[in-house]
């Protein structure tokens, strides 16, 4: 490969799983990579917990590992953005630097009773209006909650103004920039928008809701922007380098996808699936069921705001058809058994494994498989597993467009399945636009070194990152309209099917 | 009629006691259910070891059935993991070298284009996933003729059509062009199949070296090639690059 020069730009990218960096050059291309994996904590059955301070010790390794493998200096690296798993939240004490407690992780449902509790009699939209999210445990607000009633004597400490809350980027930030000697405290916009402690109209913190979840302000970071120098870094590799952007995974993959423009959308194909619509100015209440959230917010410019729809199984029904079926014996096998018939032979398969979610919400549904006669086989069954996420995500489109009046002008998609050809060609049939893959894969990152680089002048401007985009492989609608119409139908008899199969008592 | 090769047969019959019921034996069960004497029984066993059919047991000395035999039955690599491996890798081979990428596959008597990047600028390009072209006249369809004797045999008993005045047709040109692509570690298709495109291949192989598929970057002539109508060095050192990362994610992660 041609060797890029210099200047570069650092992006950590602090994941659910490992903590990863990336060094890009001005064209946005991949220059070094170092990643570390963290060990994940279940304490108990729906708990899931990370070890903050192992993690920081992880992204001091991986900034210097990819350092190291680019044989760069701190010289050559103009700033470096964040990028971290969203919602997961920890405390620490700001005299010492120690975590009070492991991480909560987003998937953690230990706050599940406890946002029933803060609905009231209204409800799990209680809270909607101000913050664009329902009560739902992901949040980092409650967490926050749950460790200042479970850990002794938190809350006098933390009333005392000892104790220092933060999501991954504050965590990551804070002990960059110096840590007990001087770190800064600060999230950026898109983070702050996951906490449910934030007003979406006036980016602030909302202390009626911070009362009412009885979370005290003083633990609170500052609310910045995603792309603005926060601090220099204090030590290491990289001492004396501005620390210049932070956003939320996916408000990541959105950025280095350059979804800037209204109607602009991405979608990540993991073993879940995220989908984020970037609404321009427009904080659109979703009536569908999705999540209003700010997309990001360059420097002092008006923030851009997003929808959001995620699907629970995507990949995971893959591998569920690898490890607990052994139908296939890899992931990518699933493609090449689908292949080997023409359709889904009438199969229709809904993974509602827990409960149907956007924009259904019905936690009584469970997995079924419609359909059935005895000409079925195991091809068409892995066709409709591969079905199943293309109309998941035609489910979502439609109900951005029903929220937010934009139809969607094509798709740009990201993640491990974007290499199957037949899904990414049957998500263009179902919802009949373009999809659209590029030439980088790691969209999270390169979003995060992307808003890093804007902050301090090295791209002039969002079209100088449009410019570094580059279309890798387009799929066209190919299904006439009445056959889409037909399929449609009988996949949302399926997902009919599903709904009601626990008993109301036992749900959720 | 011809005398079949004693050894072997005994070889056989040995895999074939070791996977009947007890699945672990001694040398004096071998040799003594087969007839064989110990010393001979021995010889055959040890070789069949050195091959990976049969391990040995450290604590008991027992013989059982090696993991190599599993290995032949699932030896097949799936194309679709060959190209979700190949994907990262032919994204930043399209990006360095400004060109459109493929990776074929020998399937039928052609090259199956099973994976495909577009060439990196705004242009309108369509996806030519599934899509057949030529084993003897393409880049690709020469590395694979070169180095997978199946896809040799199809090459060589087609008829070789000849698309433009560069395609070489006749048997012993096609065998030089075939033995210079193993000598190079890499093939060239300048003209020989579309007027004014060009193409630089390389093989992918999986952990044993078989050949599993090629991958190449393809463009106007007169980008791909140099003054003296030969491909650019630097792009050649590219696809090989490419093709010897791929290759090198197939045999970390294949078992």
């Amino acid at each position: 490969m041609t060797s890029s020069t210099g200047p570069f730009i650092a992006a950590i990218d602090q994941g659910t799983t490992s903590s990863r960096c990336i060094v890009f050059d001005r064209d946005g291309r991949i220059v070094a990579v170092d990643q570390k994996e963290h060990e994940q904590i279940f304490p108990k059955p729906g708990w899931v917990e990370h070890d903050a301070t192992e993690i920081w010790t992880n992204v001091q390794e991986v900034v210097a590992g990819a350092i190291a493998k680019a044989e760069i200096t701190s010289a050559d690296v103009k700033a470096i953005g964040i990028t971290n798993q969203r919602e997961t939240t920890v405390l620490w004490d700001k005299n010492t630097g120690e975590p009070v407690h492991n991480a909560l992780v987003w998937q953690d449902t230990r706050t599940d009773a406890l946002c029933k509790e803060l609905g009231r009699n209204v409800g799990q939209d209680r809270f909607r209006r101000e913050t664009g999210l329902p009560l739902a445990s992901y949040f980092a607000g409650p967490k926050v909650r749950w460790l200042l009633d479970n850990v002794e004597g938190l809350r006098e400490r933390a009333e005392a103004g000892d104790i220092l809350f933060g999501t991954m980027d504050s965590w990551v930030i804070w002990n960059l920039t110096g840590g007990v000697q001087g770190g800064v405290h600060v999230t950026d916009v898109t983070n702050a928008s996951r906490t449910m402690l934030m007003n979406l109209h006036t980016l602030a913190w909302d202390e009626r809701i911070a009362e009412s979840m009885d979370v005290p302000l003083a633990v609170l970071p500052e609310i910045r922007s995603s792309a603005e120098v926060y601090g220099h870094v204090k030590d290491g590799v990289l001492a004396g380098v501005p620390v210049a952007s932070a956003l939320g995974d996916q408000q990541a993959a959105l950025f280095g996808q350059t979804c800037f423009s209204e109607g602009e959308a991405k979608s990540t194909y993991g073993t879940g699936t995220f989908m984020l619509m970037n609404t321009g100015d427009k904080i659109i209440n979703s009536y569908s069921g999705l999540l209003t959230t700010v997309g990001y917010q360059i420097g002092d410019q008006k923030p851009v705001y997003a929808l959001e729809g995620s699907i629970a199984v995507t990949g995971s029904l893959v591998q569920w058809m690898r490890d607990q079926m052994g139908l296939i014996k890899s992931a990518a096998e699933i493609e090449t058994l689908a292949s080997s018939v023409e359709d889904n032979g009438g199969a229709y398969f809904v993974p509602a494994f827990s409960g149907l979610f956007a924009p259904y919400w019905r936690a009584d549904a469970r997995g079924v498989i419609a359909g059935l006669t005895r000409y079925v086989t195991k091809a068409h069954i892995a066709r409709a597993v591969l079905e199943a996420t293309a109309w998941q995500t035609r489910e979502i489109t439609d109900a951005m467009t029903k929220d937010s009046g934009v139809e969607l002008a094509a798709l740009k998609v990201d993640g491990g399945m974007t290499s199957n050809n037949l899904l990414m060609q049957t998500l263009s049939d179902f919802l009949d636009a373009p999809v659209v893959r590029p030439m980088v894969a790691e969209t999270t990152c390169l979003g995060a070194a992307y808003a890093a680089g804007l902050a301090v002048g090295f791209w002039p401007d969002t079209d100088a990152l449009r410019a570094n985009w580059r279309r890798a492989a387009e799929w066209t609608p190919r299904m006439p309209a009445e056959q889409r119409d037909r399929e449609y139908k009988n996949w949302l008899k399926a997902v009919e099917r599903s709904m009601g199969w626990i008993d109301e008592e036992n749900a959720g | 009629m011809a005398r079949n090769i004693q050894s072997l047969e005994r070889a056989a019959a040995m895999l074939r006691l070791l996977a009947g019921g007890e699945r672990r034996l001694g040398l004096s069960d071998i040799a003594s259910s087969l007839g064989l004497a110990k010393g001979t029984a021995h010889g055959i066993l040890r070789t069949l070891q050195a091959e990976g059919f049969v391990e040995q047991d450290a604590a008991s000395g027992r013989y059982q059935l090696g993991a190599e035999l599993l290995r032949l039955g699932n030896s097949y690599l799936d194309v679709h993991e060959l190209r979700a491996r190949a994907l990262v890798w032919t994204d930043d081979l399209a990006r360095a070298s400004g060109e459109s990428v493929y990776v074929g596959v020998l399937h039928k008597s052609g090259v199956l284009i099973m994976h495909h990047v577009f060439r990196p600028d705004d242009s309108r390009q369509v996806l030519e996933v599934g899509a057949m072209q030529p084993l003897h006249s393409t880049a690709l369809g020469k590395v694979l003729s070169a180095y997978d004797p199946v896809a040799h045999t199809e090459a060589v008993e087609a008829e070789r059509e000849a698309f433009t005045p560069r395609t070489v047709t006749d048997p012993a040109g096609f065998e030089e062009v075939l033995d210079l692509t193993r000598a190079r570690g890499w093939a060239a298709d300048v003209e020989e199949t579309w007027e004014g495109i060009a193409s630089v291949a390389a093989p992918i192989h999986d952990r044993r070296r078989m050949p599993v598929g090629a991958v190449a970057v393809a463009g106007a002539v007169e980008r791909v090639c140099g003054d003296g109508g030969e491909p650019r060095a630097a792009l050649v050192a590219s696809v090989r690059d490419c093709a010897r990362a791929v290759s090198r994610d197939l045999g970390a992660g294949r078992f």
